[in-house]
């Protein structure tokens, strides 16, 4: 796994607590005055910790975070093992837009300071672990969060009290035998237990949080790696050198991030190893289940693969064991190894949590991480959120809820939700009128850095006023709590809503795909359903999907099936303003939705709708007739005279020309027929 | 715009013609007395009929569609009759109560089938469910694979077996197999299942969609073989059943050796392309096994032949061994080198992919393009961006420069973004503005564009564009609410300059304030200055007062007048204090109005209602303030300036209050030339100038012209009040009340997707079908003839319960142009 992007460990352990533990025994009388409830507690000082801290703060609410070591972000003081991280820290991006540069910002939380914007900590593409762990603590220090250091909670349950908002009360108790009441309990501690495969022989594995780091130690050796995930190939990077060979063992293919869109694949940085595996350089990729496996130890001390099946026969002699070679003399793993490496990624700390909070269902895929909704709400105790790594079941190899460029926003978004339940604070919304929506949109797609990172898991949602006159934008809400918006924001959605999301293309990623193939850029409009690169979805919903909706929505499919749906057509940079290609397409989308024309027009071309027509189009209601009319400049009307959109009535002959009168009045006619030869096409 | 206006007018007509047109069909629906009924039954003849009680409302719905059946179940043969039950003649067949009407399919008078009406939901089930009852025999109904495999076997070395799945009795699809069941019925046994397992457990993936395959049983000589099946792709509509059915009645291979040009078999009529495996004596064995697989595979998509190079008389390159030749007429065959029975494969089903391309694009061609920019705000500044603007002249603020310089001096900042075409029209405004201030002005002119800095914007609560804010030391930013233009926003900068409500100290200098001289450069800005006057002591409205004409600041120069002495003022125009003087510079004219004990935003309103004047040059600027009075329009078109005498009789008029329910006002063309354009829609002939109309806007929208051969004189205008109020004048025009619809559909990747995945159709939405009542029955008339006129898979709201009902456009609308 690849949790150094992204988790904090919760401390090293064990030291601190036997440590404590005597001073633990001497205070014990002060266990019995419990303090007054706090209303919010963070478990874990680490970025998703802090980044709660952080709106708590901001929000002026009564809250405390609980941190085991001396100083935030302890997970990064040890891990990655070998120090560099595979977050991207673009300094430059070319644009001062600030929203849009966190789109290649992968490591800064999000503050209101711009001095605490990690390009301010490193100048490496990929930096060191160690300016991770100083910007936490500068983060921390510099807005002044509210962090109970060498704090280790080692026991967590609920206590039933009816004043509770939730009904409940989590009680922590720390290493001293504190404990502390919370009214909210926000656990951030990441994923720390490295995950272990149980089979014979696994006590000759080293982890790869304990093995050497030191490549001089692999020196002429032979070594099994057991994964295929980043840490692995980080360890293999490192000694690829310097071994005789490397082989990894892993139960599945290897997935490429670049084929599967997902940051937790195997990065390219680290891939060295496929390169020297494919050029025949010795070293080897093997696919196979751990838990068949066994490892035998040779007199000499190496070590040889073997299948537990073998064992099972009864020969305990390492000698004699069988050896799949004995039988099938080109097994590939016949050679002896002087190392295996385990590297299988880490799973998520229930130990401290009492049963009662019920965190885990016991499942294959619930011990890696606890049991939560699309609200990160665990599903078992309301009023406990888990936040960070350890919340990335929602979005498990889907998009980036693992890593610090995601779970920023997955934890704003918690945020506004305890914001609303608790305190009568409404999700922020803006209010514009209609003539505003297209822009709207278009503001939002092109720089909002959520929707971009945490793709298809948070969305925008415009919910419509009465009439559809007007519209309430709300940012970055969980799509699959739609069906519950209502409660959730304390926004009302009873006239219809649009869904702004960002996708892939369906078919496009994989981790068997070939994504560079022929054709794979769609650049006309009426193909954008089928882009494939991450480009903005608009879905439009006369009502509120139901919760059955949601769950039940057709395979591959972000959301329910909405009335009707929209693909702004993928853009090479990601830069969806072009006033034909992007903007048109979305505005008749939007009109066709509406039933309205959401077309923008001259203060003169309202002024003579307004004299020949009893209703007005959105855009001169909305600002003509209240005297904010555009009213344009004299080289706008030549062109727009020209273009045939607008009538030149200066020279115009007064005599009505032949043909009927249009139902719309007038002789203004935008539409074609009156227009030139040339079109906008040709000069794109 | 225009052209789909006229789409919806014409939708409009036709949908009510279609209404006559169904009353009086309703008529030739006959309607027999049971006894009339029964006499006129022959044997063997099949007839259905519905049994009601005269005339029971409720069933006029069912009635409609079994009107709409009559034709097809005619072209069957069948007749249908609806049989009133009256008193004196009780069938029965006649139910007791109204409810339990039902209908009846007799063959002679023997009754085959009785059907409760709700089974009969429209024409569809209706044609379906009366073919079925009579094909009883040609269409065996199954539901388990072992029934099927009965029939199968027995059939083998016999007779073919055309079999088909449909999810339900009576829909659209099963109405289409039992027709083709109707026509071929006696020589292929027809299967019909709904069972979804059944359609599983033959090996079909996708069970949700309507099949039919066809049982090539009679070739069958081994009875242990199975029979090959051939799945029919399209989808199943009557035509398509047809289509497919007389493709496996051709034989499956023919050997030609004329001129692949000249070749025309059964599959050319039906539209499908022929594919010549070409053969030479040598390998002639080889060539003929290869041309049967290929034909197999190509069986219902395209004929296949085998053509003899030997024998024909035709030049064929040397190295071809395939001849194309597409179904459409005049197309010149291709000659091809394939190695690859796949790459045959492949090219006849990409052909049918193209053709159906092209299908689309001339569709596309035909209907206005979506593609192109209806929006003159958008295309006009897309047409100007080459133009280089002198930006310079205003200052370009970022996060780091905002708050130092808008501290520094006061400053104008115009929000923009860039890719938003209105703030981009805007900007070119303020960019003259800036030239024509350049130098003059102590107010910074600034921009930002939130583009660049959408964290400033947001701070600065700008949420739209574009925004002009102005920011002076020590106050907060005042947002301008005026027409975004350069004349406009410039009066807003120099009334801005004065601080409003300008302090007067003395009665020389409030005299010099009325008559103009004190702001003698900013009156041509304000041609009306305010001027309170109070008693010292009168501080609360004072406040108020202050409140307002700050609040109006920057639209209108305000004074205020305190000092002990104010009597004199207050005498001397006769007000009583607390009192406004508004003196209107362009009439050199001092009016005083009472200012009684109103909060500040009653004071802006009576300030704002005394800028209005009596009878006003109504501009494209101006118009919006004289809507608010929400009163008919009374407007003297004049070319160039107004005529005196006309606007003394229009004073008169005004100051008699014989004008008090109209807005009187005058257009000149030569300063407003869009009046051209509002005369054009009042006026079929335009009448020679000036012209006077009355427009009744906000109630019905009619207008009404003064007769152009009388002269506007006081006592014609008022005589032609009279009337008009009398309801005597009739309007020249109405103008329309319609709201402003899109103007071009949208692109419908809905179906689009849908289309593509057909094979995994979208759910069923059983909402649709309960929707299908009465109303949603004659929007779907409406609809069916306004989809026609748009291209393919573009999107209208209205349409789309419809879409999901057809499951995907596209396909129906294939289905539609070819029937």
């Amino acid at each position: 796994m690849d949790l150094w992007a992204a988790a904090r460990l919760w401390g090293p352990p064990g030291l601190l607590l036997t440590l404590a533990l005597h001073l633990a025994l001497c205070l014990r009388s002060a266990q019995t005055s419990v303090p007054p409830p706090r209303d919010y507690c963070v478990l874990g000082a680490g970025p998703a910790g802090l980044q709660m801290a952080y709106f708590l703060q901001r929000a002026g609410r009564d809250y405390a975070v609980f941190e085991r070591a001396p100083r935030p972000g302890s997970f990064f003081t040890r891990y990655p093992r070998h120090r560099q991280l595979i977050s991207i820290n673009k300094r430059h991006t070319g644009k001062a837009n600030a929203e849009f540069n966190l789109r290649h910002d992968w490591n800064s939380l999000l503050s209101h300071d711009p001095r605490l914007l990690f390009r301010h900590y490193s100048r490496a593409y990929f930096p060191d672990a160690g300016d991770m762990v100083r910007y936490l603590g500068d983060f921390a220090q510099r807005l002044g969060l509210h962090v109970l250091y060498n704090t280790t909670i080692t026991h967590v349950t609920l206590h039933k009290a009816r004043q509770a908002w939730n009904g409940h009360y989590f009680i922590l108790t720390d290493q001293m035998g504190h404990t502390h009441q919370c009214s909210v309990l926000l656990v951030a501690t990441g994923l720390s237990v490295p995950n272990q495969v149980d089979f014979p022989g696994s006590e000759y594995v080293e982890g790869y949080e304990s093995v050497s780091v030191d490549p001089e130690d692999f020196e002429g050796q032979n070594v099994l790696i057991l994964g295929r995930g980043n840490s692995a190939f980080e360890t293999a990077e490192n000694i690829l050198g310097v071994t005789n060979f490397i082989h990894m063992l892993s139960r599945s293919r290897v997935r490429l991030s670049w084929a599967t869109h997902y940051v937790g694949d195997l990065r390219a940085i680290n891939n060295g190893l496929l390169d020297t595996y494919q050029l025949k350089s010795l070293d080897g990729l093997l696919e196979s289940d751990l838990t068949d496996l066994a490892i035998v130890k040779d007199r000499e001390g190496k070590f040889h693969v073997t299948l537990k099946f073998f064992l099972e026969e009864g020969n305990q002699s390492a000698d004699a064991v069988t050896l799949p070679q004995d039988d099938n003399d080109n097994f590939a793993m016949r050679v002896a190894y002087d190392r295996v490496i385990r590297c299988l990624g880490w799973n998520f700390d229930f130990s401290i949590f009492n049963k009662s909070l019920r965190l885990s269902s016991g499942g294959e895929f619930s011990k890696k991480y606890p049991l939560i909704k699309a609200s990160y709400e665990s599903k078992g105790s309301r009023g406990l959120f888990v936040l960070g790594t350890a919340s990335h079941s929602v979005d498990y190899r889907k998009s980036a809820g693992g890593f610090i460029h995601g779970f920023r926003y997955t934890v704003r978004a918690v945020h506004r939700l305890l914001e609303h339940r608790h305190h009568g604070v409404a999700w922020p919304s803006t209010e514009l009128p209609t003539s505003q929506l297209t822009s709207a949109i278009i503001r939002r797609v092109n720089e909002a850095s959520g929707l971009y990172q945490m793709f298809s898991v948070l969305a925008d949602v415009v919910l419509l006023k009465e009439n559809a006159t007007a519209f309430e934008y709300l940012e970055e809400f969980p799509v699959q709590m739609l069906a519950q918006l209502e409660t959730i924001t304390g926004r009302k959605a009873r006239h219809g809503l649009f869904v702004i999301d960002m996708e892939y293309g369906r078919n496009f990623s994989g981790p068997d795909k070939d994504v560079f193939f022929y054709d794979r850029s769609v650049g006309h409009t009426e193909d954008a359903w089928r882009s494939n690169f991450l480009h903005p979805v608009v879905y439009y919903y006369r009502h509120l999907p139901t919760e059955q909706e949601v769950r039940f929505r057709p395979a591959g499919w972000a959301l329910p099936r909405p009335t009707a749906i929209h693909h702004v057509v993928e853009d090479f940079l990601t830069d969806w303003t072009a006033p034909v290609g992007h903007i048109l397409p979305l505005r008749r989308f939007l009109e066709n939705c509406l039933d309205t024309d959401l077309r923008s027009f001259y203060a003169e071309s309202c002024f003579l709708f307004a004299l020949t027509h009893q209703k007005l189009p959105p855009f001169c209601q909305q600002g003509y007739l209240r005297a904010q009319g555009l009213v344009g400049t004299e080289s706008l009307r030549r062109h727009g005279v020209e273009s045939g959109l607008l009538r030149d009535y200066t020279t115009a002959d007064r005599r009505r020309e032949d043909g009927a009168r249009s139902p719309l009045g007038g002789s203004r006619t935008p539409g074609p027929p009156v227009r030139p030869p040339e079109s906008n096409k040709e000069e794109l | 715009m225009m052209s789909s206006s006229f789409n919806l007018f014409r939708v409009g007509i036709s949908f009510v013609m279609m209404c006559i047109f169904c009353k009086s069909a309703v008529g030739s629906l006959s309607e027999l007395s049971p006894q009339k009924y029964f006499s006129t039954l022959q044997p063997g003849k099949a007839s259905l009929a519905y049994f009601c009680q005269a005339d029971s409302p409720r069933n006029s719905v069912f009635l409609e569609e079994l009107n709409e059946a009559v034709k097809p179940l005619q072209d069957y043969g069948i007749s249908v009759a609806k049989v009133n039950c009256v008193k004196e003649e009780t069938s029965r067949y006649c139910g007791k109560e109204k409810d339990l009407m039902k209908a009846y399919l007799f063959r002679g008078n023997i009754v085959l089938r009785e059907f409760p009406p709700d089974t009969l939901f429209d024409v569809n089930a209706i044609v379906a469910h009366v073919l079925f009852a009579l094909l009883f025999n040609e269409v065996k109904y199954i539901s388990t694979l072992e029934d099927l495999q009965n029939i199968e076997s027995a059939l083998k070395g016999k007779a073919s077996i055309a079999f088909s799945y449909v999810r339900a009795i009576g829909t659209p699809e099963h109405r289409a197999v039992m027709e083709a069941a109707f026509v071929y019925g006696t020589t292929y046994q027809f299967v019909l299942t709904t069972e979804t397992a059944l359609l599983e457990s033959i090996g079909t993936e996708d069970i949700e969609n309507e099949h039919l395959y066809f049982f090539h049983c009679k070739q069958v000589l081994d009875l242990t073989e199975q029979c090959r099946r051939t799945l029919m792709e399209p989808p199943l509509t009557t035509l398509n059943i047809h289509r497919f059915i007389k493709t496996m009645e051709a034989p499956l291979l023919t050997e030609v050796a004329e001129d692949p040009q000249q070749v025309s078999t059964v599959h050319l009529q039906l539209g499908l392309p022929l594919v010549f495996i070409v053969s030479q004596q040598a390998t002639y064995e080889a060539d003929r096994r290869t041309a049967e697989w290929v034909a197999w595979r190509l069986l219902g998509k395209a004929g296949v032949l085998l053509l003899l190079r030997d024998s024909s008389e035709v030049d064929i390159p040397q190295h071809a061994n395939v001849v194309f030749r597409r179904a459409e007429e005049g197309v010149q065959v291709e000659f091809l080198v394939l190695h690859d029975v796949d790459l045959i494969i492949s090219r006849v089903e990409s052909n049918m992919h193209i053709e159906e391309i092209q299908e689309d694009e001339d569709e596309d061609m035909a209907s206005p393009d979506m593609d192109i920019q209806d929006d003159e705000v958008a295309e006009t500044v897309y047409r100007d961006r080459k133009r280089r603007l002198p930006l310079e002249l205003t200052v370009e603020l970022t996060e780091e420069t905002f708050n130092t310089t808008v501290v520094a001096s006061d400053s104008i900042v115009l929000f923009y973004a860039g890719w938003q075409a209105v703030s981009m029209a805007f900007l070119q405004s303020y960019i003259d503005l800036a030239i024509k201030l350049k130098g003059t002005s102590t107010m910074l002119l600034a921009r930002v564009n939130c583009a660049d800095w959408s964290d400033l914007c947001t701070k600065q609560k700008v949420t739209e564009f574009p925004v002009v804010k102005m920011y002076k030391e020590g106050k907060t930013p005042v947002s301008y609410t005026g027409m975004l233009g350069t004349e406009d926003l410039l009066k807003f900068i120099q009334l801005n300059r004065i601080s409003c409500p300008v302090n007067i100290t003395s009665v020389q200098e409030a005299e010099e304030y009325l008559n103009g001289e004190l702001h003698k450069d900013l009156i041509s800005y304000s041609s009306v200055s305010v001027l309170g006057l109070f008693s010292p002591n009168m501080t609360t409205v004072k406040e108020d007062f202050t409140e307002a004409g700050n609040c109006l600041k920057g639209y209108v120069i305000t004074g205020i007048y305190s000092e002990e002495d104010v009597l004199i003022l207050s005498n001397k125009y006769a007000a009583t204090l607390p009192a406004l003087l508004l003196a209107r510079h362009k009439e050199g004219k001092i009016e005083s109005i009472p200012l009684a004990n109103s909060p500040a935003q009653d004071i802006v309103q009576i300030i704002t209602n005394a800028l209005l004047e009596t009878f006003p040059e109504i501009t494209v600027e101006n118009l919006p303030i004289y809507l608010r009075l929400q009163k008919p329009l009374l407007i003297l078109f004049s070319e160039g300036s107004i005529n005196p005498q006309y606007k003394k009789a229009m004073l008169t008029l005004a100051k008699n209050k014989h004008l008090d329910s109209l807005t009187p006002c005058w257009l000149n063309l030569k300063n407003t030339p869009a009046g051209q354009g509002i005369l054009q829609a009042y006026f079929d002939a335009l009448p020679p100038l000036p012209l006077l109309v009355v427009v009744n806007l906000h109630s019905g929208g009619q207008v009404f012209a003064f007769p152009s051969d009388q002269a506007i004189t006081e006592q014609n205008l008022l005589l032609w009040l009279k009337k008009l109020e009398a309801g005597l004048e009739s309007h020249i025009t109405v103008l329309p009340a319609q709201e402003w619809k899109p103007p071009l559909p949208a692109y419908d990747f809905l179906s689009m997707m849908d289309a593509a995945a057909s094979h995994h159709p979208t759910r069923k939405d059983p909402e649709c079908t309960k929707e299908t009542d009465a109303s949603e029955k004659d929007k779907k008339q409406e609809d069916k003839s306004a989809i026609r006129k748009e291209p393919i898979e573009t999107l209208r709201i209205k349409h789309w319960n419809r879409s999901n009902w057809f499951k995907g456009g596209k396909s129906f609308r294939h289905d539609n142009k070819e029937l």
